[in-house]
């Protein structure tokens, strides 16, 4: 006997939504991260205008105001030598946000790679790998960065390359630890079944369940590397002078932040509100995300 | 007698995004009778749960009364301060969770977990509350009270955890206990003792119960009292006895109908469509899916009225309607067999297959230690061309990893597996593409095995992309839809994300993708367990319809033994890796059985509440299958010591049967005359 099979789960409409637009929406919900970002771009917008639009030449010497505190015409004073803090100010981020976002992008993707391959693998690879990473963990960040720039000379290039090296092995443990939750998923284990290659798994199956973590982390490592490269510019090896860099001002400022304080605050400012937009951002994005740290996952 | 419980016109709900009210419940009527057992059943997301909370006066973060209040013992849950709530918890009313894994702390020892409950809840004096606390352990069956209490939760079983819970909660006493879906995820023999001990407890304690559960079978066990949850609403309050054998509610009539049961062979009757969201509908919530459905069930809500004799109430325009059909006849007339032809050749080859999880250390190597018996052993299986054959047992028992070494997810250490003429030992890794095409995985719980972040558009692509690359985008999206039309979706369901289907739906992409590749062999892993009986019933149609087209060979997991009756030719039950029987399905059903095929047989739980649960072994779990002898000499009713536990058991089969045989040192003459048939069919 056989018999008719039922029509089954009549079908209601369902509006069509990617998670990225659903984290869109979610982020856009979130005043903090909205301000955030808004800090963000202003910041990149200065960055980008900052040549056209300053007020005075940030290289030209006005011998006759030197020192001089804030006034009309030079709106955060001028410093020792007579060069307008305000426009040195707009510019000094040029530099730093342009290796630092080229570091933090080189950074996630060969960190983040490197740790989804690690957590696929398992085994010994990923035993001696991780150890070798936990021995580079152990040297202080600074020192790291202070040998390469050293030996191989502040051209932006190498900045760039030297943070993109050192803030990935900061990523591989955080895509690895991520990995690991999910490498022992039923859709891992059916892909693996299949006889996919290795290469279709972590692309494919891990690449994008790994990517929210990997954002934030990234947004987050980002404000970290902003203030590394301005504490290798307040050492003396970041961007060479005259080419104003924050830190670098905030360095050579430093001797007469009692008497002027004007001098150091615009750099201050500038630094701080950055960090200040990309880590509201980046705590918005982890919420938006579904990666609150009160729902217990990894941020 | 006064009710212990009332719940009136209870309606909870929360406002979502856009701030629009939604109901979880709605006009929520129940009382409950001191000494009582009430069962409520209903499919996931009716709101099951949320009665359960909302009887204990909790309710979920961001969800609110809306109307309505529940009473317990002359209090207003709702009302009371978070200090007087306190004093009823626990004390007069307490909870037995689904997890009792996840609900005790795991790094105090149980023993003082349950004095900590005393201490709580009575005014007993320390030093009187360990003697109490062994005297609770004894009480709920465990052995050696004074051993258990010295030991951490992760050091006992689900079944020992959770009689661990059960004591907690007696211990204070209480006049009500809560239990949400407590047996979930036991096996079933653990499940029929702990329900057996459940009801012993209140018959002598008079507490009354509220046992939240999906499983009919279940609820029929436990309930003097059944209510019956659609759409956040109660659709029929009636009498255990009343509501399995003359349901009044078309829901009810759908639910029971679609349940695979023991004495009926053949596919169940699925139930069309899915449930709304509570509220949503101006009319009866189940308008949409009824086969009485007139005019005015779209329109008017129906009242949740007495009917025939006050005590059962039904939420129906059309009950007299409902009851008058006879439902044994219609529920015999429901259940239909799907033909389909097995060839002779055998498909897949198991021959003394061992598997072992123990890799043996260097130091291990060098010291010529000896190693503990292998996980699965001396498996030899053969399944023909075209047929299902189903594997048995409970947990630990082996089957899935029977199944994931054919998958080549795992190696085996010895023996041969052949398909056809291709060696399917070989890990995955180094098999040619063709072959992993030819054999298939479907998983268990289709949330884990579809990746959320691919659309049901990428999840076909995948197996098209990898096994015929020479199709071009547009072949493939035709596949994509063709496959999904095949599975009963349509090629809309594309575009979606998992998230975004229903928990059947996900089940079916999951079938799709696996048919897409166009297989010889696919391998089922407790397909259809975490599906909703509803949806089962489909689920299962579909699985034989893909079978008769295609000719496919199925090798089917599962712990339900209805399911296994409902779709398998051939059944091979195992115990600890080991084989006991193996058979056709009605050769299983039937006497002669092994004595483990008996008991597991004894402890299903049948949708009948005049049906009683034979329980015939113990339910204590075993770690490690025995050095020598029988695997399963440790809980064999039948246990015969010098032989069952020296030699391992021979193979016996019967004259006329040649193909069923039975592993056990007793023969099957003798096995068969101490044997009743467990199975009654009507």
């Amino acid at each position: 006997m056989t018999v008719q099979t039922q029509v089954s789960e009549q079908k209601i409409v369902i509006k069509r939504q990617s998670p990225l637009l659903e984290t869109w929406q979610n982020l856009r919900r979130s005043w903090s991260g909205m301000f955030g970002l808004g800090l963000i771009t202003l910041h990149f917008l200065i960055a980008l205008l900052s040549p056209v639009i300053v007020p005075h030449d940030p290289l030209e010497m006005d011998s006759k105001n030197r020192s001089a505190p804030p006034s009309a015409e030079h709106w955060f004073g001028t410093d020792k030598l007579g060069r307008d803090v305000f426009s040195r100010s707009m510019v000094g981020g040029r530099v730093s946000i342009m290796v630092t976002v080229f570091g933090i992008s080189l950074a996630m993707f060969w960190g983040g790679l490197t740790g989804i391959l690690l957590g696929f693998l398992g085994g010994w690879v990923d035993e001696i790998v991780m150890r070798v990473v936990d021995a580079l963990l152990a040297i202080p960040w600074l020192l790291v960065l202070l040998i390469i720039v050293s030996a191989f000379g502040t051209d932006a290039w190498i900045q760039t390359l030297t943070f993109g090296f050192t803030y990935g092995y900061t990523a591989i443990r955080v895509a690895r630890a991520a990995t690991l939750d999910h490498v022992t998923d039923d859709y891992v284990l059916s892909a693996r079944a299949r006889g996919e290659r290795r290469r279709t798994i972590v692309l494919k199956e891990l690449l994008p369940n790994v990517l929210d973590i990997l954002l934030v982390d990234g947004a987050m490592n980002w404000s970290w590397m902003l203030l590394g490269f301005s504490s290798l510019s307040f050492l003396g090896f970041g961007v060479p002078p005259p080419t104003p860099d924050w830190g670098f001002m905030i360095a050579i400022n430093r001797e007469i932040l009692a008497t002027q304080p004007w001098s150091v605050f615009g750099p201050a400012l500038m630094l701080s509100t950055l960090i200040v937009g990309i880590n509201l951002f980046a705590d918005a994005l982890a919420k938006a995300l579904g990666l609150d740290r009160s729902q217990g996952a990894p941020v | 007698m006064s009710n212990l419980v009332e719940i009136k016109d209870l309606s909870i709900g929360y406002h979502n995004k856009s701030g629009k009210l939604i109901y979880v419940l709605k006009n929520i009527s129940l009382q409950i009778k001191p000494g009582e057992t009430v069962g409520l059943v209903g499919e996931s997301g009716s709101g099951k749960s949320t009665l359960g909370q909302a009887m204990m006066g909790y309710l979920r973060l961001g969800s609110k009364v809306i109307g309505g209040k529940v009473t317990f013992a002359g209090n207003d849950m709702f009302a009371l301060t978070p200090r007087q709530l306190e004093k009823i918890r626990g004390n007069k009313i307490a909870l037995i969770p689904q997890n009792a894994g996840k609900s005790l702390t795991p790094t105090i020892r149980v023993g003082r977990q349950i004095i900590e409950s005393i201490l709580l809840n009575t005014s007993m004096e320390k030093s009187a509350a360990k003697s109490r606390m062994i005297e609770l352990l004894g009480q709920v069956r465990l052995p050696h009270p004074e051993v258990i209490a010295e030991r951490y939760p992760h050091e006992l079983s689900g079944g020992q955890q959770q009689r661990v819970a059960v004591a907690m909660a007696i211990a204070g006493e209480p006049a009500m206990l809560v239990l949400d879906e407590p047996t979930t995820g036991l096996d079933v023999t653990t499940q029929a003792h702990i329900l057996k001990l459940l009801r012993e407890i209140v018959t002598k304690l008079g507490t009354a119960m509220m046992y939240i559960s999906h499983d009919m079978g279940v609820i029929a066990r436990v309930s003097d009292r059944v209510a019956l949850m659609y759409a956040g609403e109660i659709v029929e309050d009636a009498t255990a006895v009343e509501m399995f054998k003359s349901p009044a509610h078309p829901y009810a009539r759908g639910l029971l109908q679609s349940i695979p049961r023991l004495s009926l062979a053949g596919i169940p009757k699925s139930m069309p469509g899915q449930p709304p969201i509570p509220g949503s509908l101006p009319g009866c919530s189940f308008a949409p899916r009824c086969p009485f459905v007139t005019e005015v069930c779209h329109t008017t809500p129906p009242d949740f009225v007495p009917i025939q004799n006050q005590a059962r109430l039904v939420r129906c325009h059309h009950w007299e309607k409902v009851v008058a059909a006879d439902f044994t006849q219609e529920l015999k007339s429901v259940f239909h067999v799907f033909e389909h032809k097995t060839q002779d050749r055998p498909a897949i080859e198991l021959k003394d297959v061992e598997i072992s999880y123990h890799k043996p250390g260097l130091l291990e190597k060098l010291r010529n230690t000896p190693q503990p018996p292998a996980t699965v052993s001396d498996v030899t299986l053969s399944v023909r061309g075209g047929e299902t054959l189903a594997l048995v047992g409970e947990s630990g028992s082996g089957k899935s990893t029977i199944v994931r070494t054919i998958s080549g997810l795992l190696p085996a250490k010895s023996g041969s597996i052949k398909f056809l003429y291709s060696d399917l030992k070989v890990a995955v890794d180094e098999r040619p593409l063709d072959l992993c095409r030819q054999v298939q995985l479907i998983f268990q719980n289709p949330d884990a095995s579809l990746n959320p972040r691919h659309t049901v558009a990428e999840i076909l692509d995948q197996p098209l992309k990898l096994y015929f690359p020479q199709l071009n985008r547009d072949e493939r999206r035709a596949r994509q839809i063709e496959i999904l039309e095949r599975v009963r979706l349509d090629g809309r369901y594309r575009l979606r994300y998992p998230g975004q289907l229903s928990g059947g739906e996900k089940q079916r992409v999951a079938i799709a993708r696996a048919f897409v590749a166009m297989p010889e062999v696919v391998l089922c892993d407790e397909v259809t367990s975490a599906l909703d009986v509803s949806v089962q019933a489909a689920v299962l149609d579909l699985l034989a319809d893909l079978q008769r087209e295609h000719k496919t060979t199925y090798i089917f997991i599962a712990h339900d033994l209805a399911v296994v009756r409902a779709i398998a030719d051939r059944v091979a039950v195992l115990y600890q890796g080991r084989l006991c029987e193996v058979g056709t399905v009605d050769e299983i059903f039937s006497p002669p059985y092994h004595p483990y095929t008996e008991t597991l047989l004894g402890a299903v739980l049948v949708p009948d509440p005049e049906s009683e649960p034979k329980l015939l072994a113990s339910d204590t779990p075993e770690l490690a299958p025995p050095a020598q002898g029988c695997a399963f000499q440790r809980r064999c009713p039948k246990f015969m010591r010098g032989v069952c536990d020296i030699e391992t058991p021979p193979w016996r089969s019967l004259e006329d049967a040649e193909d069923h045989k039975i592993r056990c040192h007793i023969a099957l003459d003798e096995l068969s005359a101490k044997q009743s048939k467990i199975i009654v069919a009507d």
